[in-house]
């Protein structure tokens, strides 16, 4: 009997959402879609030409975080920007969508703001109009992005055609040495496999690694997926994922939610459940992470070399190399650690978590941003922002002379006043180092909230696990290692 | 959307991997509320200097690609973001039919939303495309989407694989939300047996009466 035969966790939660199947299509339901300001408007302003309304508008939510300025939110100076912030707003009212707007205490990046809000629960389908969608799967949601015609097709029917993606586990295994993160790990990851090898696959992390990391640690897992070409991540529901979500907001409470824990645990994939192809990462001998390229598979060590892109075989690849070179205005053979900075970015849907900006803090605390370095530090969320200025991490930040702003995508992909001037150096908690991504002629170098704080106090790359080590001798083993519990 | 039957035009070769959406529609024209006129800014960075004066270093700018209206590229093609910007500006700009050894999901999906052909040869076959196209000036392919054939005028005939949905919406130019909501009935059944719960402030106190007790 089928029924019995193992699936996998994507499979159980596609199973369960299927509305229609044809031979290659899926019709699925949609259990939330997120919605904010830059893919939203042409999808609205098309319902509004065909006389739709949004079927179901209790299973979206919205929220504003591309365009915001992060220095004060409320003064778009951008008039193209003040006109689309203002346009989500009035699509919000007229088609009954609930709104996290500049005003309330819950707006920040999408992505930070779903799980933060119990918005995203395990064995849901989640989409939104944006790539990084992908980061909801840490929590067992099969969760992608879409493009802007999409959204309105989901709007109109609360529905998506999709072509069932094939499923591929990769397994993490060994021992995370100090100062390796969730970014290092997924870094190491896409450098090891490509940035293609994740195309028409759904990736289910897997391995005690992945067991012992907390749910900011699989956020920043799953939000890169797609920089690897997956459709989705997913990480199995457990008592992490349980504990993260007991008492959120829109999370379910008291008995109903101990029904729903009982529902989450059925969804993880059976024993022996078959994948269509499996890879196995080793993070034993695995370093905090520089990318040196233009694509985020272009990263090595930090005790490594920039590559010389004759040691690449495929021409075309060797060639990539050798562009993204010359835009980063890099030579072959220069060490990761000789490369200075200009500016240092702690932000994005990422690396903006309560946890992400800790760990920054703990390298940043009694120090100083080196002379001539520019370092920003862009909280996921007005919560994030709050909860950190409660515990004194923004205290910590700006006595180091970090400047400390107000939640938003901000210098992530430049499309707001935060952005990185023409041949200059970033070092970026984000999670694209593509040419002009964080403005033109920017040369952005990926890396951990540790590593990016640990190259403000530098001003050129360093490893962050010296400075670890530093502080371990000063203060004795009051801190343990770089990994929180 | 414009039907896409059969279509014949010059080859351009933009000979790079992994172009990201970044490039094709950098993010500074997302802030616009049209699906119109992206065309101008596609390939913005590569494709002009300072002041908006043509790049002569960008292949496509060419006097001999003038006119393109099939892109011939390299591997992971739409990568990144989700922007569906980019396919408008590649539409925009001319092209209608896009060729390469594997796209991006997200870019792919979003291209048959918007009359967009692309299409996934071998490495192998990409590659004599890339030579004849260097070779023959005014290098021409005729596309035809009813036999999944593209041939050039020397007697090249390559076959390609499209998903039969998709095919058929691009033939007829469907507008894939009037096909959905012919699932209507099958829609509101799976609703009845698959309740969610409302993501609505109000909704939310309404729906947990235990939560004064938290």
């Amino acid at each position: 009997m089928s029924g019995h035969r193992p699936r996998t966790m994507f499979e159980k939660i596609w199973d369960q959402h299927l509305v229609v199947e044809t031979d290659t299509q899926c019709l699925l339901y949609i259990d939330l879609h997120l919605v904010h300001e830059v893919t939203s408007p042409q999808a609205f302003e098309n319902l509004r030409l065909s006389g739709r309304r949004v079927r179901r508008p209790e299973l979206t939510f919205a929220t504003m975080d591309h365009n915001v300025p992060t220095d004060n939110p409320f003064d778009v100076r951008d008039p193209i920007a003040r006109t689309q912030i203002q346009t989500l707003a009035d699509n919000c009212r007229t088609f009954g969508i609930e709104l996290a707007d500049l005003e309330s205490p819950d707006q920040g990046i999408v992505h930070i703001i779903g799980p933060e809000l119990g918005l995203t629960l395990p064995g849901k389908t989640i989409v939104c109009g944006d790539s990084h969608t992908s980061t909801h799967g840490a929590f067992g949601a099969l969760a992608f992005g879409i493009g802007t015609s999409e959204v309105e097709h989901v709007l109109a029917t609360q529905c998506l055609w999709q072509t069932r993606p094939k499923t591929l586990k990769v397994e993490i295994t060994g021992t995370r040495r100090p100062g390796v993160t969730a970014k290092d790990v997924i870094l190491g990851l896409i450098a090891r496999y490509g940035v293609g090898f994740g195309t028409g696959y759904v990736m289910e992390y897997a391995g005690e690694v992945v067991r012992g990391m907390t749910m900011e640690e699989r956020m920043t897992l799953c939000n890169m997926s797609i920089e690897a070409g997956a459709r989705a991540g997913l990480v199995a529901p457990d008592e992490t994922t349980f504990e993260y979500l007991r008492g959120r907001r829109f999370a379910p409470k008291g008995a109903d939610f101990e029904r729903c824990v009982a529902e989450w645990r059925a969804i993880v994939s059976d024993e022996g459940a078959v994948y269509d192809k499996m890879v196995v990462f080793d993070v034993t001998d695995l370093e905090p992470q520089v990318t040196w390229g233009t694509n985020p598979g272009m990263s090595v060590n930090v005790s490594g070399t920039v590559p010389d892109p004759a040691s690449f075989d495929n021409p075309v690849q060797r060639r990539a190399a050798e562009q993204a070179l010359a835009y980063m205005g890099l030579e072959p053979g220069t060490k990761i650690t000789e490369i200075p900075v200009q500016h240092v970015f702690i932000g994005s849907c990422t690396n903006a978590r309560i946890e992400d900006l800790r760990q920054a803090a703990r390298v940043v605390r009694g120090r100083r941003v080196a002379p001539g370095v520019r370092a920003l530090v862009v909280p996921g969320s007005k919560r994030v922002k709050e909860q950190a200025e409660r515990e004194g991490l923004r205290d910590i930040f700006v006595a180091a002379g970090f400047e400390w702003r107000e939640p938003g995508c901000s210098m992530c992909l430049a499309m707001n006043p935060d952005f990185v001037p023409p041949g200059e150096r970033c070092a970026s908690t984000s999670n694209r180092n593509f040419e002009g991504r964080q403005g033109r002629g920017a040369r952005t170098h990926l890396v951990s909230p540790m590593m990016a704080a640990a190259a403000a106090i530098a001003g050129h790359f360093i490893d962050v696990r010296e400075l670890l080590r530093d502080d371990d001798t000063e203060r004795g083993a009051e801190h343990g290692t770089a990994h929180s519990a | 959307m414009q039907p896409f039957r059969r279509h014949t035009g010059l080859v351009a070769p933009l000979d790079r991997v992994n172009v990201d959406t970044d490039q094709m529609i950098p993010k500074q024209f997302c802030k616009l509320l049209t699906r119109e006129g992206y065309g101008r800014f596609l390939f913005y960075d590569w494709r002009y200097l300072p002041g908006e004066k043509p790049n002569p270093e960008f292949e496509l700018n060419q006097p001999r690609y003038q006119g393109a209206s099939i892109l011939l590229t390299r591997a992971n093609f739409g990568c990144g973001s989700s922007r569906e910007h980019a396919p408008w500006g590649v539409a925009d700009y001319g092209f209608r039919v896009l060729i390469a050894p594997s796209f991006a999901d997200i870019f792919y999906n979003n291209c048959f939303k918007n009359g967009l052909l692309p299409i996934t040869l071998p490495d192998e076959q990409v590659d004599e495309l890339f030579r004849r196209t260097y070779a023959h000036e005014g290098y021409r392919l005729t596309v035809d989407l009813e036999q999944q054939t593209i041939a050039d005028e020397q007697g090249l005939v390559l076959t390609f694989e499209i998903d039969p949905f998709r095919k058929y919406c691009l033939l007829n130019g469907l507008d894939d939300i009037g096909l959905t909501l012919q699932h209507e009935d099958k829609i509101r059944a799976f609703e009845e047996k698959h309740p969610v719960t409302p993501v609505q402030y109000d909704e939310v106190d309404m729906w947990s009466p235990e939560r004064a007790a938290d």
